[in-house]
């Protein structure tokens, strides 16, 4: 048993990275839908600059625990969060939280690219001009700019800004998707799925992006993709059933993970 | 392997690999026991057998290799698969160095049998084989339970034979100081004899395999030894 502990802290040079600080805490989550019961009592802590990939098969919870994280599930009507849901140590459905303000602070990109039926430009402009994050023209000019750099498209775009955000490829409106979520400088980044209606390229070129964003995002992403897991996340979380089944650095989850049901997942066996 | 993957041909190439594993262990353990065999009776044409049959074993072995590739390749195995294949490929490693090792036993017989080797010593070096294939044949068996304790186990038994090798070196620089035309039958006999007990290490590090394959983790502690051969010298009395 010893041997196991070492294993699990092994990553030297994780130290640092291995222990960074708590970002979001989900305390005894629970949530229902009606009288159905998705989640049962998950405790999952979010760390700061870390991706956090979240598995299991469909209908385990997963995405459910995700909209959780930027109170995405207040629009459904019937559904009930308990427990508790930190960011920085404080409770995020406390009401004295404005709920727009959290969602700048906590984006989220889907599993389809919605880009906005407007311009490229406009795509990214939209979230920092509503929130007030530029006093003009100039200031704004700059964080299209920056945004789409960090997303990786610039390049790619920076002589059609004014053309329409729908007509790019699938991985390019992802990838603006990302682009748009980046601009409003959020602390966390949920992201469902981002890659499953993508191409093997254009999911590499987000998947490389997701490593970059990481250092200055704290990222959340669920996927069924257990590769994906395994290439870009250093935490992750099983679900199955509505439970939290394990979580760990990824590196251990994916050698020798310590729930049998997590290893069958993984494996591709049956439960 | 309590349950079974989703894609059962994933379960067939396991399957194979495990087979295949168990063949050369087989054929490892029949290479050692008759090159011993072929020397203390120096038996030219068993030895003969001996040295042709490991062309069989490292044919085996690129066959592990290559369908681990492939497995790897087409299935990215995770957890215990993973350990699993990655497994696959060291025992099928230190099973070819078996033969190698058997084979090598093979070539000396020539070498020697011009004199035939002491009845004392052949005891000593049947001994010796013994202790090395017994260690082979239960690793072998513990490789098809994937027993971690049991594995453990062997792993501390390596012991015996590094004190009977001990022994037998003792012995032989006795003969060769008794008489100098001794030297070179025992010079073979000595290579023999450390074949013999680098089979023994080989059982070992299979055994170490196995406790990983079964646990995720490597043993703990250092492996025993009783290998004081390196240190012992010819003392010569008047």
């Amino acid at each position: 048993m010893n041997m196991m502990a070492e294993t699990t802290t092994e990553p030297k040079q994780g130290q640092t990275m291995s222990d960074p600080a708590i970002k979001m805490m989900g305390k005894n989550v629970t949530v229902h839908y009606g009288t159905k019961q998705a989640l049962f009592d998950v405790n999952l802590p979010i760390r700061q600059n870390t991706v956090t990939a979240l598995i299991g098969p469909s209908g385990c919870g997963k995405s459910t625990f995700l909209r959780c994280l930027n109170r995405m599930n207040d629009t459904i009507d019937n559904c009930r969060v308990g427990g508790e849901i930190t960011l920085d140590g404080q409770d995020i459905y406390d009401p004295s939280i404005d709920v727009v303000e959290l969602r700048a602070r906590v984006g989220m990109v889907f599993q389809k690219p919605n880009p906005f039926p407007k311009s490229i430009y406009e795509n990214v402009a939209y979230g920092p001009r509503i929130h007030g994050l530029a006093r003009n023209k100039a200031e704004l000019d700059q964080i299209v700019e920056t945004s789409l750099m960090k997303a990786g498209l610039w390049n790619e775009v920076k002589d059609r800004l004014n053309e329409a955000g729908t007509g790019l490829s699938g991985g390019q409106q992802q990838r603006l998707c990302i682009a748009r979520a980046v601009a409003v400088s959020p602390e966390v980044i949920l992201m469902d799925e981002p890659c499953s209606a993508l191409d093997p390229i254009a999911t590499a070129k987000v998947e490389e992006l997701i490593h970059e964003l990481r250092l200055n995002f704290t990222i959340v992403i669920v996927t069924h993709s257990m590769q994906q897991a395994a290439r870009v996340s250093q935490r992750t979380a099983m679900f199955h059933l509505g439970n939290l089944v394990e979580e760990n650095d990824t590196d251990k989850i994916f050698t020798n993970p310590d729930e049998s049901r997590t290893q069958d997942y993984i494996m591709g066996r049956f439960g | 392997m309590a349950s079974s993957h989703i894609y059962s041909a994933f379960d067939e190439e396991l399957k194979f690999l495990a087979r295949r594993i168990s063949e050369m262990g087989g054929l490892a353990e029949q290479m050692v026991s008759e090159s011993v065999q072929a020397l203390v009776t120096s038996n030219t044409a068993l030895a003969q057998k001996v040295i042709s049959d490991d062309a069989t074993l490292d044919a085996a072995e690129r066959e592990v290799g290559d369908k681990a590739v492939i497995i790897i390749a087409r299935r990215q195995p995770v957890a215990a698969d993973l350990r699993e294949i990655m497994g696959s490929i060291r025992i099928a490693a230190d099973l070819e160095r078996v033969g190698d090792l058997g084979k090598n036993t093979a070539k000396r017989v020539i070498a020697v049998q011009a004199q035939g080797v002491p009845r004392k010593l052949a005891r000593g070096l049947e001994h010796l084989s013994e202790l090395a294939l017994m260690q082979l044949k239960e690793v072998l068996d513990v490789y098809t339970t994937r027993s971690a304790e049991k594995a453990k186990s062997i792993r501390e038994r390596d012991e015996e034979i590094d004190a009977m090798y001990t022994s037998i070196f003792r012995e032989l620089l006795t003969y060769m100081m008794e008489d100098p035309r001794n030297i070179t039958p025992c010079t073979h006999l000595l290579f023999c004899a450390k074949n013999i007990e680098r089979i023994g290490d080989h059982a070992t590090n299979i055994a170490e395999t196995i406790y990983y394959m079964a646990t995720g983790a490597q043993p703990e502690g250092d492996r025993p030894k009783d290998d004081t051969a390196n240190t012992v010298t010819a003392s010569v009395t008047e």
